[in-house]
Order: C-alpha cells, then structure tokens, then sequence
C-alpha cells in the first residue's frame, strides 16, 4: 500500500455536511414540496399485458368534480428513452400498452382524491395482444412482437465478442468447467416513492422538481419528448430517499406533470404510490448464464466463455448496456488470457428492466464466484488461496481492452480470512455451519457518457466573496450517498477549511454545471476531480494575492485551518490571514472571484465497437466472508456474520464508506435471501392475466432491521492515480460478492449447491432430499437455450498482438429505425 | 393510495357504540386500524360508516377473577408487556410479541387481532392489481384463484392470537344492541374465507376471558421469512398441563395459517393424552399435527414445504412445552429468543 499522506479532513471520520437536514426533518423531498394553486395527478396504468389500445373514452371522467385536465398518448410528440439506441418510452402510451402498470392517461384534478376517483370513469377499450412472459418465450414467439424496433422478433440486442481463440485454449485446459446460473430479477426498494413537481414559470419556462438521480438526462428527456428548447426547462434534483439506480431514468410522471402545468398554467404534483413504483421498475435483470471456463491444474485461469440471457421486460432503458455488464468486468478481478462472451437481451410484457446496484455486474459474478468455488473443490485448492494465485495485477490491461489502476483484492481477500478465521474454520465446522468466500471488481463510473459526447462528465463552479463563503454549485445529485459531502470535504482539504464551511448548491439545472448523474459509483471520482480543480485555480488567485500581500513567494503560502499564511514566517506581522481576509485581498486583486474544475475520463484502449461499455477511470475490489448456518430438517437459513473488505483506494469520509458497504452487504443480503421480483401468470382460458406477484413492501420481502447480521467491515486503500486523493467507488461493489459468498457458505454447511438467486429454505431443502436420494444436491438451471448468436467481433488480446481493434468486420442486420437515430455512448457501439 | 369516503363515529360507550352499529348495515368498527384501513385504501372492504372503538375505556382493562378476562380494546404492545401474561401465559406473550411490527404492535388491538381478516396473495392486492388478474370471489368476483374449482373462498387466517388463545382454551364476549353472549373462541371461527367468523354483524368483541392458568404451560411458535412485518405463513400454538408424573393430562395443539381457521389437532391432541414428553411421542404427536392441515398457494412460502416443515415446527412447539430450552433455535426461526 502507499504511504498515506496526511490530510485535514480527507480521511477524518466526520458527521455528513446535510446530516442535520435529513434527522431534523429540514431537506424538503419532493414529495414535501407543496406550492400555492397547486395541482394534482395521477396516472391510468394498463391492466393488461398486452394489448392494442383501441379507443380511450374520458368524457364522464373530464366531467368529474374537480376535475382539471385529462392526458392521454397524443398529447405527447416524442418518443423518449435513457439510451439513444432505445428510445422506445412515450409518457402515455399512444397505440400499445406492453406491461401491467403501463401509463395510459393522466388526470389532473384539485385534488389526488378526485384525480383518483375520476381514473375509474376513465374507459380503455384494448384489443388483447400475445403476452410473453418469459426469455424462452420471447425467443420462439416473433409474431407477437412489444417493439417494431430491435434484431428480430423480442430479441432486443444480441452482442457477440472473442478476445482470442477461446476455444483452442479450452481444448488445451487441463480442465474445462461448464456451470449454468440463474440470477432472479430483484428491485431496488427504495423508502421514498418516487415523486415530482412542475411549475410554469415566466416566458413559457417551466421548473420540475423530482426524485432523480439524474437530473441532466431527466432534462433532456423532458426537452425530447415534448420538442421544448432544453434552455426553457430547469430540473432540480430533490433529495433522494434512496434511488440505487431506481431514478436513474427518466419516468413518464416527470413528462406528464410538465406538460400539464404548462397547460394549465398552475403548479402540478404527482407522488407514485408503492405499486407504481415496483411499475417504474428498472431493477436486476434476470439473467441466465452458462460459464464454461479452462484452468491449468494448478488453478490458473486459461479462458472463459460466458453466455447470458437478459429478460428486460417492456422497454429498452438501459438494457443493452445492461447486456454489455452482465460479460464485460469478468476479466477484470482474475487474469484471464482469452474470453470470449455472447449476450442477449429480450422484450417481455412486464416492467422494465433496468440498472440497479452493481448494474449486470452483479449476475454474473454470482456465477463467476461459484464457479470458482467448484474449480477449488475439484482442484483440492483453498478457495482463498486460489483467488490469491490469479488475482488481475496492478496496472493490467484485460483481454478485453479494460486498463485497470490499483487493485487491492489480495489484501482484501487477506483481510477477511484473517478476521473470520478461515484457515481454522473454513471446511472444518460443524455440519449445518458453513464459510463462504467471494469477490468482485466494480467501476468507479463509467467511461462514458448515455449519450456521446465529448463534453467532461462532471464541472464544478466555486464561488468566493468578501463574506468568506465558498459556495460550490455542482450538478451531482445526493441521493443519501454523501455526494454534498465528497464535494464539500474535496474543496475544504484544498482550500484548508472545514466542510461545514463550504456551501453545495447541487443537481440543478439553472444553476449548477453539468454533472451526468448519481449513478455507476461515479460521483466520489469524477465529482472529486472536478472539485479539486476548481478548488486548486480558487486556491491559486488567493494565494497570488497573499503572496503580494506577503511580500512572499506563492509556494509559501500555506491553507490551514481557516488560515492563510506564510509558511516562512507565520507569526510575522501581516503575515497570516484569516481565509475570509485572504479572499478579499483576492477579491481586490482579481475582482470577483469564480472558477471552474471539469472532469472527463481518459480515453479507453480499447477501439473495437462495443469497447465503450466497461472502461472505467478505476475499478474498487472487494472481498467478502459469509458465515451460514442451516437447519437441515427444513433448510431453514440463517446468517450470523458478514466479514467485508473492501478497496475504495481512499475513504473520503470512512463513516459514510462505511455505510455505503454495509448497506451494500445488506441489499446484497437481501438478493441472496429473499427479494425476487416474480410474476404471476393465469393461464389464458381463465384471465390470461401477467401480473407483479406481489407489488407490496410487506410480501416483497427485504431484510428487516432484525434479520440483518452482524457485519465486520475493514476498508482497504489501495489509492488509484485517477482517483481524487485517490479515492474508488464505495456504493455499489461491495453488494457483488455477497451473494456468491452466500451461497458457497450454504455449500460449506451441508454439501448443498444452490445454483440461482434467491438462495430460499426451500430451494436448500429440495438439494438436500435431492442428495439424499443420491443425486447431485444441486438446484438451478438444467438448459441454456439455443440462440442465433451473431458472428463475433474477434479482438486479439494485448499480448497477441492486439492493438485493441477488431480484425473481422462482421455484418450486423441494422436496428430498424427509431424515432431518432442518435449514436450510442462512446459512438463505437452498435 | 388513499381511503375512500366514509363517515366516522367515535362513542364513548360500548351501548352506543353497539346502538350505531345496530343500526347501519354498512357499518364496520375499527379499533387500531391496522387491518382494516389498509384494507380500505385497496377498496377490500368499503364500509360507509366506521365506528372507532378507541375511545371506549370499558375495553381497554384487564381483570384478574378465576382466570384473567382481557379487554378487546387492549393493544398487543400493551399485553406483550404485561408481566402477568408472559408468567401465566407464555404462549400468549410469544404470539403477541410476533405481531407484525413494533408499530403496528403499538395501534393494533388484541380484539382486531382475533378478528383479522383472512387473507390471500390474490386478495391482498389493490383494486388496479385485482382488476388486471380479474377479481376473486372474495370481493366483487366469482372464482378463487388459488383453487378455481374450490366452491369455497380459501383465503388464510393469518392471526397470531388465534391459535394460541384457542389452544389456552379461551372463551370471547359479544356485545350488541340485543344483549351479550359468550362463545368458546374455538366456536368464533368457521373455515371459510369470506365468512371466517361467527359474529354477527352488529356484535363487538369486547373481551377475552382465560381460563385459569393452572399449570399449563404455553408455547406459541410463527414461521414467516423474516423475524418482523411477516404474517405467519405457518404457527403452531401448544398448551400442556402435565400431571405429576410429568405426563400429559391434557393437551392443545392448534395450528395457525393453514385453513381459514385455526386448525386444532385432534388427534394429536388424543394421543399425547396420559403419556410422557418424550423425543418419541414429541416425534409422533407432531406427525399427526403435520397430517391435518393442507396448506395451499395463499402466503409466502411454496405450500410443499409449509406442509413439509409442520411437523418439525410441532416438535419444537412440543419440545419448549417439556421445558427444553428452545431460545436457540428460536433465535433462528424467529430472530428472537422469546424466553
């Protein structure tokens, strides 16, 4: 590890800068937000899966007390979507509804009680359609087809990719491992439903507050779908109560209030309710996957094939940068000379799939992770030893083209044997108890932006005056991460202050520069360099103007606890300032006194189209030890303690690190034990219904505070040279190796092999009967189903002789047109 | 989700309160609101009149004679604190204790407990839900979902109290306009989804009466994913009183949220009767429990394995009643020791 430098703050365990707000009730959510003649909607959601919309009759709803204007498809112009290669959303739907809970008609009423009310004189006559409910159903049924756009059929995208022979190298393996893993669709479960407010404002502008993580691609969105110049529209990011990727896109209520309060000229609100919210989805995709990997007999890893099956639901949102995750960070943990990986991502009739924590990274590490497990029981080698051998090295460029910065997964792996005792436990504890080791890599944002451009990803503005107050506007958006604190404790190490001192106006579109958004663990980074960069120009006028007023050279002037001094001779006369006296001989010296940092990513090795999808500044490792005990009569399973170390390169604030790991341990607890995001299905001779099984917090189930173990968690710095003062991603890796840690742990205990998500009580007791009566004691997927892969893009890897470009050109069938062809992010894929 | 428009009547005195509900088919009383608001908001139950019983103090007391009479109007938080309870009637406290949350604990009433809707993953569902699956004949359709050739609704009794204040052999108090009767609680309950009690519809459940408690010891054991929030998707209550060669002279075993009403193991029941607590007669008493319930595809849980896990939730029930330490093995299943 680097010898850690001595900071001021960076580092110091501190209360949050917006702590105060959120326990005393003062930050305002949106759904606090309540203005003078305000307005109400709320939203008419398809019942039915599938279906052609044939005619939607309002007129007794218009009628209806209270009553202010009805929405419904054509009163929108423009197809919308997060992605440019999937812009397939429209506010309300215009011909066809895709999903249950699909938004056919808005109300705006006086009221929510009477917008409620008149939605059920709302009359939707439908034309029912095929519903497809399933991957396997997709890929047979092309008649029925969600979208007119797309490869063919449901198929949404299919990506085909080979970073060597991968099939020579497994030919030469001396042993070849082939496993199925099935991940379950899971949702993000945030405490606040999604919620938003629009006001008209003068000369035809409009204000929207709203619950996004996002508030530059919510701006664009809105611009986009209702053919508004960007600049009449200002977006303000409210604070989050928790998004995990869940606000990340932009939603049809954000449109629909828009519109109407420019209609209608007065303020208009709509707060989802817990229904709409698992409708809104954008959660885990279900994934099927099938790894077949090559190792020497010691363990080395040859190469790796990995196959991926994506049920994205009804819409495209981020899904086919989903498809690319679920393959492209496999190279990233563990060498691995070739790889070779093939997704696809499917339509069906229920909520869109979309990024959640760990955005499809998070599946296939699951499978990756068990994996290896299996690997180390068949090689006779310690599951911990054998990650220790093939951990990726500092500095590596991956088969993939990935260029990686710092890695500290070997003393992550170390730290948590240690403290779990591994080497005393690990396969000697009793039957019913068990360990289970697993890591992961994650980014520390993406390397490029939704939609290309080559704009920087984050800017901060600082503005100084005579009062002494530094005033930083920033476009990032707090979602409960801390982002107000990385920023304000980023200005206050360079600038020698306290981050109480700094003031962060943030996420709004009228005043704050642009930053992409609270998504893909960028904000620590990209945030913090901009930051720092505004912070170092602000630091250099002042101490120019010190220096004059020193007498001084400017490297003598030293920041320090709200001084500006000479480090020459501190204590002289008119030697050593208050900050708020340095600003104002700065302020005389310059006039007012404002700078800007900006931050855009390096550019990324790889050159092949698709290679946009993966690079990312610095990627965080993480290593995690899960104990598990189980009962075997009932397969009942129960976690006593989560060991967790995690590599973030430099904790900014460790408290809020903290928090960010642990409450990834226990999402990822979550996923592992009990969410899943299922679906009923009547068959069509009764009500050919497809339906969210349980659209509840209480059948929905999430750990509640009680069944939440205890978690010992050591953060690792392994400080990255791209990272401010060295900082990686916190928020999102840390969920990654839970899961698979999971399950190895129930395979220690009782020789049980739970091959998919969730790992339930009853799944664990059909392997054990199934072991019993002396079969594999394995449940999970039997099949991968056969699919038309395209012909590879063949890139050879840096040590064959790779430059990073592909020397094939295979035909890709072109996407049938959308509504705007707009190039996907980082202009190189398809 | 909002309530829909109802009116709102809160008397100070049972007569009243009886009087109002005599006279207004579409009336329902409402004691915590636990149950019934939610309820509302997804339009399950549409009352136009609600009588809020919160301000009668008459229910709100207890009162110690040959056996201790609780009032209906008593919330669970405040019985799971009663000291008097958790020493004579262990089972009681346990299952009070695993109620829902610490807030819903706080507003739901023991009285609302027992009268709890049944329930059912077709039927809890807001009106758009039931709209897109088609509506289910417990409110405003014709079939049942989970069993479409079932004549008769399904859906579960999920109360914690139930069971176990069956098992101790409790008997309740209803009040109308028309005078009072007393009904063993076993009697309260039909298995019938839609009508699962026997109340009459202008009756209020005003209090529970216990039977002394006499050496019988109480053991109430709920199973649901997580250790707070869950509706049982399995319990087993248990009550025992041994004689002093410590064999059984009498015993109640009776399982919640596998029907629409606790179920009592009869046979079970019959053949614990004059044996000892032994890991044999504890293994084949809790085969026999296991035999009398059918759970079906209405909770959490597959019902294979609900049925599969009867039994060894019976031993443990069974196994505390002998006086084993269970805390353990509840701090698995339950998350809490409960000892």
């Amino acid at each position: 590890m680097a010898e850690s430098p001595s900071f001021a703050v960076v580092g110091k365990p501190r209360r949050r800068v917006d702590g105060a707000d959120k326990v005393t009730g003062r930050a305002q959510f949106a759904d606090d937000i309540d203005l003078p003649r305000m307005l109400h909607c709320k939203l008419l959601r398809a019942s039915v899966p599938h279906a052609l919309i044939k005619s939607i009759d309002a007129r007794r709803a218009q009628r209806h007390p209270g009553v202010k204007l009805i929405l419904s498809g054509k009163d929108f112009p423009n197809e919308y979507g997060i992605l440019p290669v999937s812009q397939d959303e429209q506010a309300l739907c215009k011909d066809k509804v895709r999903f249950v809970g699909d938004p056919v008609a808005a109300v705006i009423a006086c009221d929510e009680f009477a917008a409620t009310e008149a939605l059920e004189l709302i009359k939707v006559d439908y034309e029912p359609l095929d519903t497809i409910a399933t991957p396997d159903e997709a890929l047979i049924n092309s008649r029925a087809r969600l979208h007119e756009y797309g490869e063919e059929g449901n198929i949404h995208k299919r990506l085909s990719y080979e970073f060597g022979d991968v099939e020579e190298s497994l030919a030469n393996s001396d042993h070849v491992f082939e496993d199925l893993f099935f991940f379950e669709g899971n949702t993000h479960l945030p405490l606040e439903q999604h919620a938003a407010v629009a006001r008209p404002e003068a000369d035809g502008r409009v204000a929207l507050w709203s619950s996004t993580q996002c508030p530059h691609y919510v701006h664009r969105a809105v611009a986009q779908a209702l053919a508004l110049p960007a600049a009449r529209i200002r977006v303000i990011a409210t604070p989050n109560g928790g998004g995990f990727g869940g606000k990340t896109d932009p939603f049809n209520h954000e449109i629909v209030v828009v519109k109407a309060a420019m209609l209608l000229g007065r303020p208009v609100k709509i707060c989802l309710n817990r229904e709409e919210v698992f409708y809104c989805h954008r959660g885990r995709h279900p994934v099927l996957m099938k790894f077949t990997t090559g190792t020497t007999k010691d363990g080395e890893l040859t190469a790796m094939r990995l196959q991926t099956l994506l049920d994205g639901g009804a819409y495209g949102s981020y899904g086919v940068a989903s498809a690319f995750y679920t393959a492209v960070l496999q190279p990233v943990a563990y060498r691995l000379p070739r790889y070779g990986f093939d997704a696809c991502r499917v339509f069906t009739n229920k909520p869109p799939c979309g990024p959640k924590r760990g955005h499809g990274t998070v599946q296939p590490r699951f499978g990756q992770e068990v994996q290896l497990d299996k690997i180390a029981e068949k090689l006779r080698l310690d599951p911990a030893e054998l990650r220790l051998k093939i951990v990726e090295r500092p500095g590596a460029l991956t088969a993939n083209y990935l260029k990686i910065g710092s890695i500290g997964l070997a003393q992550c792996i170390r730290k948590v044997i240690e403290r779990s005792d591994w080497k005393n436990r690990y396969g000697k504890l009793p039957r019913g108890q068990g360990l289970g080791l697993a890591c992961s890599s994650y980014l520390s944002g993406a390397g490029n932006a939704i939609y290309w451009n080559a704009m920087p990803h984050s800017a901060v503005q600082l503005k100084l005056d005579r009062s002494g107050l530094v005033t930083a506007f920033c476009g990032a958006t707090e979602i409960g991460q801390g982002s107000d604190d990385v920023l304000a404790v980023v200005i206050a190490e360079v600038l020698g202050l306290e981050p109480e001192e700094i003031r962060c106006v943030t996420g709004d579109t009228d005043l704050t520069p642009v930053d992409l958004g609270s998504y893909s663990s960028r904000v620590t980074l990209m945030m913090g360099n901009a930051a720092m960069q505004a912070a170092q120009r602000a630091r250099a006028l002042i101490a120019q103007a010190a220096a004059r007023k020193f007498q001084g050279p400017e490297e003598a002037v030293v920041f320090e606890k709200g001084r500006v001094f000479n480090a020459a001779n501190p204590g002289g006369p008119g030697q050593n300032l208050s900050f708020q006296e340095a600003v104002t001989c700065a302020e005389e010296l310059h006039g007012a006194l404002g700078t800007t940092g900006s931050y855009t990513p390096p550019d990324p090795p790889g050159k092949y189209k698709g290679a946009g999808v993966g690079p990312s500044p610095a990627y965080s490792y993480t290593a995690a030890v899960v104990e598990a005990r189980v009962d075997e009569q009932t397969g009942w399973l129960t976690v006593p303690r989560v060991y967790v170390a995690h590599d973030l390169g430099r904790a900014i604030n460790p408290v809020l690190a903290r928090g960010q790991v642990e409450g990834s341990v226990y999402m990822g607890l979550g996923e592992a034990l009990m969410e899943e995001s299922a679906f009923r299905r009547l068959p069509p001779r009764l009500s050919g219904a497809l339906a969210h099984r349980e659209p509840s917090m209480l059948e929905y189930k999430s750990l509640t505070a009680v069944d939440m173990p205890e978690v010992i968690t050591d953060l690792i710095e392994a400080p990255d040279a791209q990272g401010p003062f060295g900082a990686k991603e916190a928020g999102q890796g840390p969920l990654l190796p839970i899961i698979p840690a999971l399950a190895n742990a129930v395979y220690d205990a009782v020789g049980a092999r739970i091959d998919e998500t969730p790992i339930t009580a009853e799944k664990v007791l059909r392997a054990l009967d199934d072991k019993a009566r002396g079969g594999s004691g394995r449940v999970g997927p039997m099949a991968f189903p056969k699919i038309d892969w395209p012909e590879p893009f063949k890139v050879p890897p840096p040590w064959e002789g790779g430059d990073g470009r592909a020397v094939n050109k295979p035909a890709r069938k072109r996407a049938a047109k959308m509504g705007r062809p707009v190039p996907f992010p980082g202009g190189n894929a398809a | 989700m909002r309530l829909p428009r109802f009116r709102y009547y809160r008397p100070r005195d049972l007569a009243e309160a009886a009087q109002i509900l005599a006279g207004e088919d579409g009336a329902m009383v409402v004691a915590g609101g636990t149950d019934l608001l939610p309820n509302m908001k997804r339009r399950q139950q549409t009352p136009e009149l609600l009588i809020a019983l919160g301000r009668i103090e008459a229910l709100k007391k207890t009162a110690n004679g040959a056996g201790l009479t609780i009032g209906a109007g008593l919330t669970l938080s405040a019985i799971a604190a009663d000291e008097k309870i958790k020493k004579d009637y262990r089972g009681l406290w346990q299952a009070v204790s695993q109620v829902a949350t610490p807030h819903l604990r706080n507003m739901g009433t023991i009285g609302g407990n027992l009268c709890l809707d049944t329930r059912c993953n077709y039927y809890n569902q807001n009106l758009e839900w039931r709209k897109a699956i088609d509506f289910c004949m417990k409110k405003d359709g014709e079939i049942c979902w989970v069993a479409t050739g079932s004549k008769k609704c399904l859906a579960l009794s999920a109360t914690d109290a139930a069971p176990m204040l069956t098992a101790l052999n409790a008997r309740v108090r209803l009040v109308s306009a028309a005078g009072e009767r007393d009904l063993p609680l076993g009697d309260f309950y039909q298995d019938d989804g839609i009508h699962y009690l026997r109340r009459r519809r202008d009756e209020i459940l005003t209090e529970i009466i216990l039977p002394p408690a006499n050496g019988v010891t109480s053991s109430y054991w709920k199973l649901r994913r997580r250790g707070s929030f869950d509706f049982a998707a399995l319990s087993v209550a248990g009550a025992v009183a041994l004689d002093r060669h410590r064999h059984v002279a009498n015993a109640r075993i009776v399982l919640g949220a596998v029907a629409s009403r606790p179920v009592v193991c009869e046979a079970a029941n019959r053949f614990l009767q004059g044996k000892p607590l032994t890991d044999e007669t504890i293994e084949e008493a809790a085969a026999l429990c296991a035999k009398v319930a059918a759970p079906v595809d209405n909770a959490d849980f597959t019902p294979r394995w609900r049925k599969r896990v009867i039994g060894e939730v019976a031993a443990d029930a069974l196994r505390e009643l002998r006086g084993d330490d269970m805390s353990a093995v509840r701090a698995e299943f339950a998350r809490q020791a409960l000892s």
